[in-house]
């Protein structure tokens, strides 16, 4: 059941615990405690919202950087990510197979802005081999949703 | 010499025939602007989009011929292996399948084949709008067994062998049901089968709605025992893979009969279309899980609808089956015309008035769950603020009574 109830709220953080009872069959208080549990084990970590900020007044770089590491005795990838993921410029990190080791997401307020963190903070820290940075130019679709979707509902208004 | 009267030449069955008792009903919806309709009867969900792209590669390699009268071998194949896993009825693809143009030729197929003029064709109402024309254009008589509300809209064996007469010769079932929602368990079936059996019925069932059933399995009745070679089974690709416009659709039996049925196609169709055949083989290939996830996200919106309408006082039986919810409007003290034409206008949400699929459906109304939670919602929101309007104005009244 966790699952579902997981389901629905990735879909829709404001939807009712009422709601997501009624439309999974279960109690209101089953449905409260096991999201409470699972707000505990940190399983649920945030209540986001999924924002087409293009549409917006405020605008943001975005860019991915492929970072190479050069792994030593002692530091594995997960400290040399951790130096990383504190600054608050970075946005996800996360360890990759493949050509390079750490896929890491960066929000600026411009390019020059994101440019500087890479040259002056990432490709400085320690063990940082490399780094490759691609700036994200449009989103087309992310977490699942189609951000300017022209498919809209082409039915009859009333069908047998 | 005489005037030409284009009139006069329309033969006089089809005259009579009244015309769909939804579609003056449409005129008046697509009329009005900003209307969130649940006025549906199909998907909302678009074709899963690896059927779309098997069907543009079928052109891409240019599949674009007619095909076997029968419809595409591969195609036969499939929908045999499909009924046979998943409903353990076992025919030939050789000569026991034909692939229609929608389930709906299937079902004017099977009673053009086997109805005779002033045969009775039995068929519980309320139901699917097009049985009941088609049956009297084969020629046949129709006999309507009125369903009811507290036997959650199932036929029941009594009243079968009450409609029963030395001209009945066919019966029309389907479940889960258009536009009721009702289905019906095996146990239920085995009580119809014995009646079919005694009085020698042939039963056509369409069970196009069959893999949108929430409680139990969906028992086919061709698979019960002896009724196989009675029955001609029909359903489709429209519902569960979210294929209405594509117009794939089968049947399946008795040799004798589908051959029969497949000689009227032939020479008025020819065959299905070969794209459209196409995209239902992948749709069988590779499509059950998006059946699956579609049919959880019907029964989440089902759940919603039918707690709200129960909620707002509008008495609603749970529909196991298809995606309609089918409540009593009677505490409202409108008819159904009447409910739909001001909810309509006074909240433009649409709905649709039960008895436009028969006598039997008045006093009630067809929603359609497949819309989105919010478009359900949001309609539900306005659906409350119209019968609260109607409650608060019946209790006053009586209250000045």
């Amino acid at each position: 059941m966790r699952e579902k109830i997981l389901e629905m709220l990735s879909c829709n953080s404001r939807i009712s615990h009422e709601q997501i009872a009624v439309m999974l069959n279960m109690n209101p208080e089953d449905v409260a405690r096991e999201i409470k549990a699972m707000e505990d084990e940190k399983i649920i970590l945030k209540y986001s919202t999924l924002i087409n900020w293009e549409k917006t007044k405020s605008h943001t770089v975005t860019a991915l950087i492929d970072v190479k590491v050069t792994p030593q005795r002692g530091v594995g990838f997960d400290e040399v990510a951790e130096r990383i993921f504190r600054y608050p410029e970075v946005r996800s990190v996360a360890l990759m197979s493949g050509s390079y080791d750490l896929s890491v997401k960066i929000e600026g307020k411009t390019m020059k802005e994101v440019a500087l963190f890479v040259a002056e903070k990432l490709a400085t820290v320690e063990h940082v081999q490399s780094t490759m940075t691609h700036f994200v130019l449009k989103q087309y679709k992310q977490a699942g949703v189609v951000f300017d979707d022209k498919e809209e509902d082409r039915r009859q208004v009333i069908t047998p | 010499m005489s005037k030409f009267n284009a009139a006069d030449y329309v033969v006089p069955r089809l005259k009579s025939l009244p015309p769909s008792g939804i579609r003056k009903f449409f005129d008046l919806v697509a009329n009005t602007k900003g209307v969130v309709s649940l006025g549906v009867g199909e998907p909302d969900f678009v074709t899963p989009w690896h059927i779309r792209e098997a069907c543009v590669h079928s052109l891409e390699k240019g599949y674009t011929m007619y095909t076997s009268n029968w419809g595409m071998p591969e195609l036969r194949k499939g929908v045999v292996d499909y009924l046979s896993e998943k409903y353990h009825v076992n025919y030939s693809p050789e000569n026991q399948v034909i692939i229609t143009v929608g389930a709906s030729e299937a079902v004017d197929l099977a009673l053009r084949a086997v109805v005779n003029q002033g045969d009775e064709v039995i068929i519980p109402d309320p139901c699917y709008v097009s049985y009941k024309p088609c049956a009297a254009m084969a020629g046949g008589t129709v006999v309507s067994i009125p369903t009811k509300a507290e036997n959650d809209f199932k036929l029941t064996a009594q009243q079968l062998e009450d409609a029963i007469t030395t001209k009945s010769k066919v019966l029309v079932l389907c479940y889960p049901n258009n536009p009721t929602g009702a289905i019906m368990t095996r146990e239920e079936l085995l009580q119809i089968a014995a009646v079919a059996e005694k009085h020698n019925l042939l039963v056509i069932s369409d069970e196009i709605y069959s893999e949108l059933t929430y409680s139990g399995q969906h028992t086919s009745f061709a698979s019960l025992p002896g009724m196989q070679d009675r029955t001609i089974l029909i359903n489709g690709f429209s519902k569960s893979f979210a294929m209405t416009g594509w117009r794939v659709g089968y049947a399946a039996g008795h040799p004798d009969i589908i051959g029969a049925m497949v000689k009227i196609h032939q020479y008025t169709i020819l065959c299905t279309p070969v794209t459209a055949q196409m995209a239902a083989l992948e749709a069988l290939n590779n499509g059950m899980e998006q059946v699956y996830h579609m049919r959880d996200q019907y029964n989440q919106r089902r759940r919603l609808l039918v707690n709200r309408l129960n909620a707002m006082g509008l008495d609603c039986f749970e529909p196991k089956g298809a995606f309609y919810a089918f409540p009593s409007i009677k505490r409202t003290g409108l008819d159904s015309e009447e409910f739909c034409q001001h909810l309509l206008n006074e909240e433009l949400v649409a709905v649709v008035p039960g008895e436009a699929f028969g006598e039997s459906g008045k006093g009630h109304i067809r929603i359609s769950y497949a819309s989105s939670i919010n478009q359900i919602e949001e309609a539900l929101n306005r659906m409350e603020r119209f019968v609260n309007k109607r409650y608060n104005n019946e209790v006053k009244l009586s209250a000045q009574a």
